[in-house]
């Protein structure tokens, strides 16, 4: 089974930039967290503004769903739109081998970025306010950001392994899959509207650890249930008859 | 010990509620080129999906190389190549990591795949552009490439689904060419679905024929020929007169004369010596210039079949 998993980490390395436009499709998701990473801590007026709040949890949230939507797609959706699908299901890869490599090239991929903006926005303010010293996120904001992110990779990438399965294009589930993942922001936005002043009240009661802590245990429930759902949704005999 | 590469023990298989293989029953003898011959919606592709335990059968089983297609479908696949109805060539890639891809796939050592890309893509003439993307390749050349990686890890059976299919008439004989001498040089097992009558006529040693998920008839080419064919004899010439055909039409051997072309074709009721029509063609004043015996070929045999069942 590892060698399997390996293998298809092997063709999705290679895959991964070399479908068609998906190099400079890719470049340009990785685009923002760069310039999320740089632009925002200068608009700060203080480093601690960055490292000390949720701010670059924005980074952790935004930048695992943008770049998992474009690769998820374009790995399963992608697989039966180009007509490989079949034959690399007639090959003796376990069911299980394929989803999980291909699930890991993604998953890793924008982990990596996420992180990778971070530092960079924390590289970032140190240049700014340099002080003399180098500042570090918080101990509370450093685990958010790292759980966050990969979380937020992962869930994003179980909804994206079941919207391809149904989808007949690469485009048409990336379409689905970034609808799905900001509606829930949409809709936090209009409860925000009309909820503002008892929300912030509810959210000054509770210390940013409990904020962290309730966070990621929905995250994880929402991730297991869409993740155990896309395991068993990936068999030969359900993929072959869509 | 049986022989069988596969065997179908009376396999159904129902999508809703069409019925694409109805109660299908076949053996297919290791070291065969086996030709599952069909018109389009005949089940060939549903019959090959279950081969490979892609599909599992509403009913009845089958057994690849001794193994089960449902309970063993893994050891099925480990042990087969398949070129199915897309080539499944990742157009992106090199023809090199294509086949490095399923090499690895089936456990090949490094040493193992290096040698084998080198040796399949040397024989189909396309070595020195192992490095090109498959994408900038014509549809015959990603289609030889398919056939390499179909038969890259050295399986005893290869299953293909219409491997000449769409591809123009240089490029399905240069595939063809490459499928006998691969399959001769590998000792394989190959069942191949096709329409084309030609192509079953030249590589299968037998073939079986489907209609509407039925097998129809079964057996080696000439026999199929002998068995559903009618003998005809070809008369080239000219002046063959109205007069001298109904002559010919009214003989008790003959079912049917037909003239085009200076050519005639005669068919009969069962094989007889052409001596007496040609002597009764010169009578009425026409020129004899060849004549030739023949035998129905499969296209015909498969056209009587699909008659029959109608």
């Amino acid at each position: 089974m590892k060698n399997d998993i390996l293998t298809v980490l092997w063709k999705e390395r290679k895959a991964l930039f070399k479908v068609q436009g998906g190099r400079s499709r890719i470049l340009l998701v990785m685009l923002t967290p760069i310039l999320l990473a740089v632009i925002m801590p200068l608009t700060f007026d203080g480093p601690e503004e960055w490292t000390d709040t949720v701010f670059s949890m924005l980074i952790a949230v935004i930048v695992p769903m943008m770049l998992v939507g474009v690769t998820i797609p374009g790995s399963f959706a992608g697989e039966r739109e180009r007509n490989t699908l079949e034959t690399l299901l007639a090959s003796r890869l376990p069911d299980r081998a394929i989803l999980i490599g291909k699930w890991s090239v993604s998953v890793v991929f924008a982990w990596l970025v996420t992180l990778a903006a971070l530092l960079l926005g924390l590289v970032t303010v140190n240049i700014k306010f340099w002080g003399g010293g180098l500042v570090f996120y918080s101990p509370t904001v450093a685990i958010g950001d790292l759980l966050i992110s990969l979380l937020m990779a992962t869930t994003v990438a179980g909804a994206g392994v079941l919207i391809s399965l149904r989808a007949n294009t690469v485009q048409q589930a990336s379409q689905t899959l970034m609808m799905i993942f900001l509606l829930p922001l949409i809709l936090f936005q209009v409860v925000a509207v009309f909820a503002l002043r008892p929300m912030i009240e509810y959210l000054e009661n509770m210390n940013g650890e409990q904020l962290l802590i309730i966070v990621l245990l929905v995250l994880v429930v929402i991730d297991v249930i869409v993740n155990a759902l896309a395991a068993n949704r990936f068999q030969r005999a359900k993929l072959i008859l869509i | 010990m049986s022989n069988n590469a596969i065997r179908i023990e009376n396999m159904s298989r129902d999508f809703d509620t069409t019925r694409a293989l109805d109660g299908l029953s076949l053996e297919v003898d290791a070291g065969t080129v086996f030709g599952f011959l069909g018109p389009n919606g005949a089940g060939k592709t549903t019959t090959i999906r279950l081969l490979l335990g892609l599909l599992e059968p509403t009913s009845g089983r089958a057994e690849v190389l001794g193994y089960d297609t449902v309970t063993q479908a893994e050891e099925v696949r480990a042990r087969t190549g398949a070129l199915l109805e897309n080539s499944g060539i990742y157009e992106q890639m090199s023809a090199e990591d294509n086949l490095e891809f399923y090499g690895r796939i089936n456990e090949m050592s490094k040493s193992e795949r290096n040698a084998r890309i080198k040796e399949l893509l040397t024989n189909i003439g396309l070595w020195d552009r192992r490095k090109e993307k498959a994408a900038d390749w014509s549809r015959g050349m990603r289609q030889k490439l398919a056939l390499a990686r179909a038969m890259f890890h050295r399986p005893p059976l290869v299953l293909l689904d219409e491997p000449t299919a769409g591809l123009d008439v240089s490029s399905a004989v240069a595939v063809r060419e490459d499928l006998t001498l691969l399959a001769a040089r590998e000792g394989v097992t190959v069942f191949l679905t096709t329409h084309n009558m030609g192509e079953a006529e030249k590589i299968c040693n037998q073939v079986g024929v489907i209609r509407a998920g039925k097998l129809v008839t079964i057996g080696h080419p000439d026999d199929l020929r002998a068995q559903a064919g009618k003998p005809q004899v070809e008369i080239v010439g000219r002046g063959f007169s109205e007069h001298a055909l109904e002559l010919l039409r009214a003989r008790p051997e003959v079912a049917s004369v037909e003239s085009r072309n200076g050519r005639l074709t005669i068919d009969l009721h069962e094989t007889t010596d052409p001596a007496p029509f040609v002597s009764l063609l010169v009578q009425e004043g026409a020129q004899v210039e060849e004549v030739h015996r023949g035998s129905a070929s499969l296209e015909d045999v498969f056209l009587t079949l699909m008659e029959e069942e109608k």
